[in-house]
């Protein structure tokens, strides 16, 4: 009670301060020597405020303080502290609070580790931050409070929705909205450098730190999201082409291809229109996201409550951003069409920037297939559905390409055009066509396009591998997140040719067999826990070595709220994961029982760990 | 000039964009699949087990007659558990049994066929298993009893000899 007191007043502090800081950095805008220390106390008191309201909604979700609406709504006595912890960032009141509290982090840090860039710039960074700092608060306190007191005080709380109890769940959004809120900072400050007129190397390379630690926690924020809806969702696969995925993949898309944009920044003065759209779009997209998410427009697991005030308010803050941006860029930014430069037709330039046009049409079509129903539903009132098909056939034509230009693309000179150790580059590309042509060969997978598209991958993977071992080549950063990179792809598309699936109805004590797999359904325990009872299963599955494997695959049902969900069992090995999930079959005996065999699942999670390691080194590498 | 007619464009752009989802919300639909509550049987297209020949399920399933399309797969153990109730049952005439072949080898389907007889008027493919998502099926066996295009009742895993006297009292 206390807490949601003092976190209710905090959030109004942290508000008025904002307000504060944006008069005082107009006021003193052009006499810039004092204000430096004012304006940094005065961001720093923010933070502050914004970090004790939310510590104060933590300590009411532990003491289980049901006379706060949030906590009443998304907590329960019965559940474990851990998962009374993550309920605070797991419900909408929460998570904006969390977006609150990153949002001011982070512009703290940034005018604190700011230091060769221009006192204005940082003065007009602030002043544009602050101008989503106070939508945010004003949001929050009118349209989402997670301060709202109950009277009378409930009993017990309504208790957190079971799937979102899980550890790599409890991790997930922290980290992606580190990723989601960094942009924020670029979007600042790309408009804060567009005003000025000082996009150039100097910037590049001061912005570039903040492009690498939003990329970083991004690309972690989308693998801990997949890994968890792999083994909760039970579908045994790791992406779907969910809107929800969708959204965080497309400023994951735009943020890439602003990563290399900025590269070439930093190493020549091109390409600025394409970093300040780049910069724009990240942050709205992520923007975008959200509003597509809260506010019901699209249905998902992400969709904590349809309040149509919600969405109006974020639609229309996201429109004046975009406006605002607009306006910007086309009033302030100049392109020196003078100083225009001559691309070679075969220099690194040209290779980033041909696979910036392939980024710019994966995006565009993540953002139709995501989109498009709703136009299509406004316009027509007609529902359809996008589901992986469309996306599968539009995007892997065009990645054969792309991996051929990301496995060129670095082995050119700046400008200069000379492709380094040709003979290696060929009898490599020669080696990976005739080894994709030996593996579908093999497994009869003969198929024309899977063959160029494998081949294209370990084209990239063989090329990057080699320059692990190539002293000269020093670029190690971007060799490592490329060859992770090839890794994914290799991973994926194995991963999909080579998966076997069984999925079958059987009672207990049946026995399932076809011609190299054997399950026997042995028998079932029941297991009662805290905040849930289960049910579970126990497998004994032979493959066609003989060898055996048991597994138990649950199905719990939560007593807060009432839902079942299925555990899936899986045994992950190098090579393979093995995946069994099973699932009630309505008033009968029988348990639909799916068993899956997923080759190289786990270098999907390690591949995409290498690439977010590649981000990580390029973070630290000092400068030369 | 030309660049303030595109920062104008831009402005117009979003803007619609702006108005489409501004109406979107105000629908505010949550996004659900439709439930068959009358259990119309789904439409799709499929290939003839034999011929190959592309099918449209209105070539399958004719308005005024009964059906009961049964859910098999060679490498199913239950299935081969219940083709003989199947076999007999098409022995007697009444209803018509469509067979649907689901994730199968076109071989051993053929083989399974042969061995143990042929009880279906028709059989289509489902390779990859979507029509049998688009008929709300959990796996295999499994079967469902249509009248006038209406799904009356479904009988998830194997059929038995009690389901199948179920069955024809229903149909009577």
């Amino acid at each position: 009670m206390i807490y949601s007191l003092v976190g209710h007043y905090s959030l109004i502090l942290g508000l008025i301060i904002g307000l504060i800081i944006f008069y005082f950095s107009f006021k003193n805008f052009n006499n810039l020597n004092l204000l430096d220390t004012k304006i940094l106390s005065f961001t720093f008191l923010q933070l502050f405020f914004v970090f004790i309201s939310f510590l104060c909604l933590i300590f009411s979700f532990i003491i289980s303080d049901f006379s706060n609406e949030t906590v009443f709504n998304n907590s329960h006595t019965t559940k474990p502290l851990f998962y009374k912890i993550s309920g605070t960032w797991g419900n909408h009141e929460g998570s904006l609070l969390l977006w609150l509290l990153v949002l001011t982090l982070f512009i703290f840090v940034f005018l604190i580790r700011t230091k060769n860039q221009p006192i204005k710039y940082k003065i007009l960074t602030l002043v544009f931050q602050q101008i989503i700092i106070i939508g945010f608060f004003i949001f929050l306190i009118k349209t989402s409070n997670p301060f709202n007191y109950l009277f009378p005080i409930p009993e017990e709380g309504l208790g957190l929705n079971p799937i979102l109890q899980d550890p790599a769940l409890a991790i997930h959004p922290p980290i992606l909205y580190l990723g989601y809120v960094g942009s924020s900072i670029i979007f600042s400050s790309v408009l804060a450098a567009t005003s000025l007129k000082m996009i150039s190397t100097s910037w590049a390379s001061h912005i570039k730190k903040w492009v690498l630690i939003s990329w970083i926690f991004l690309t972690l924020g989308i693998l801990l999201g997949s890994i968890w809806a792999y083994y909760e969702l039970g579908w045994g696969g790791f992406w779907f082409w969910d809107p929800v995925e969708n959204v965080s993949l497309m400023p994951w898309l735009a943020l890439t291809t602003l990563l290399h944009c900025i590269l070439v920044l930093e190493k020549k003065s091109i390409l600025t229109s394409w970093v300040i759209i780049l910069s724009i779009a990240t942050f709205t997209l992520s923007m975008c996201g959200t509003f597509l998410v809260r506010s019901g427009i699209l249905n998902s697991v992400h969709t904590f409550a349809n309040d149509p005030e919600r969405g109006l308010f974020i639609l229309v803050f996201l429109f004046v951003l975009i406006f605002l941006s607009i306006f910007i860029f086309f009033f302030f930014h100049k392109d020196d069409r003078k100083k225009s430069f001559s691309l070679f037709w075969l220099s690194k330039e040209t290779s980033i920037l041909i696979n910036n046009w392939f980024m710019m049409y994966f995006l565009s079509v993540v953002l139709i297939g995501t989109v498009y129903p709703i136009f299509l539903d406004v316009i027509s009132s007609e529902k359809i559905s996008v589901g992986p098909p469309f996306y599968h056939k539009l995007i892997i034509p065009f990645l054969i390409p792309f991996l051929f230009m990301m496995a060129i693309g670095p082995k050119l000179k700046w400008i200069k055009s000379q492709l380094e150790d040709k003979i290696y580059l060929i009898s490599l590309l020669f080696i990976s066509f005739l080894l994709a042509f030996l593996i579908l060969k093999n497994f009869n997978q003969n198929i024309l396009l899977n063959t160029i598209l494998i081949s294209s991958a370990l084209y990239l993977f063989f090329i990057t591998l080699r320059d692990f071992f190539i002293k000269k080549y020093k670029n190690i950063s971007q060799n490592i997140a490329h060859f992770g990179f090839s890794l994914l792809i290799l991973s994926i598309l194995f991963n999909n040719l080579f998966s076997s699936e069984i999925i079958t109805n059987l009672k207990v004590g049946e026995t399932f067999q076809n011609s190299k797999t054997k399950i026997v359904f042995d028998s079932v325990n029941q297991k009662k826990e805290q905040n849930y009872n289960s049910i579970i299963a126990n497998f004994y599955i032979y493959n066609s070595n003989g060898e055996e494997d048991k597994f138990s695959p649950e199905l719990r049902i939560y007593n807060q709220p009432v839902i079942v969900t299925s555990e899936a069992d899986i045994k992950t090995t190098l090579t393979s994961d093995k995946f069994i999930v099973i699932n009630l079959v309505q008033n009968q005996d029988f348990f639909n029982v799916r068993y899956q065999v997923k080759p190289f699942m786990l270098w999907i999670w390690i591949s995409v760990i290498l690439i977010s390691f590649g981000g990580l080194i390029s973070f630290f590498k000092k400068k030369l | 000039m030309k660049k303030k007619l595109l920062s104008f464009f831009m402005v117009l752009v979003f803007g619609v964009i702006f108005i489409i989802f501004y109406k979107g919300l105000e629908d505010s639909n949550i996004y659900t699949p439709n439930i068959n509550i009358k259990n119309e049987i789904p439409v799709f297209k499929s290939r003839d087990f034999y011929s190959g020949i592309s099918l449209n399920s209105s070539d399958i399933f004719e308005f005024d007659k009964t059906y009961l399309l049964n859910i098999w797969s060679s490498w199913c153990v239950p299935c081969r558990q219940e083709h003989p109730l199947l076999v007999d049952l098409k022995e007697e005439g009444k209803i018509n049994i469509i067979g649907m072949n689901y994730k199968d080898n076109r071989k051993n389907a053929e083989n399974f066929l042969q061995d143990l007889g042929n009880p279906y008027k028709e059989v289509f493919i489902d390779l990859d298993g979507t029509i049998a998502i688009e008929w709300g099926a959990y796996g295999v066996p499994e079967s469902f009893l249509i009248h006038n295009n209406k799904i009356i009742k479904k009988y998830i895993g194997p059929l038995n000899q009690q389901l199948i006297y179920e069955m024809k009292l229903l149909v009577k």
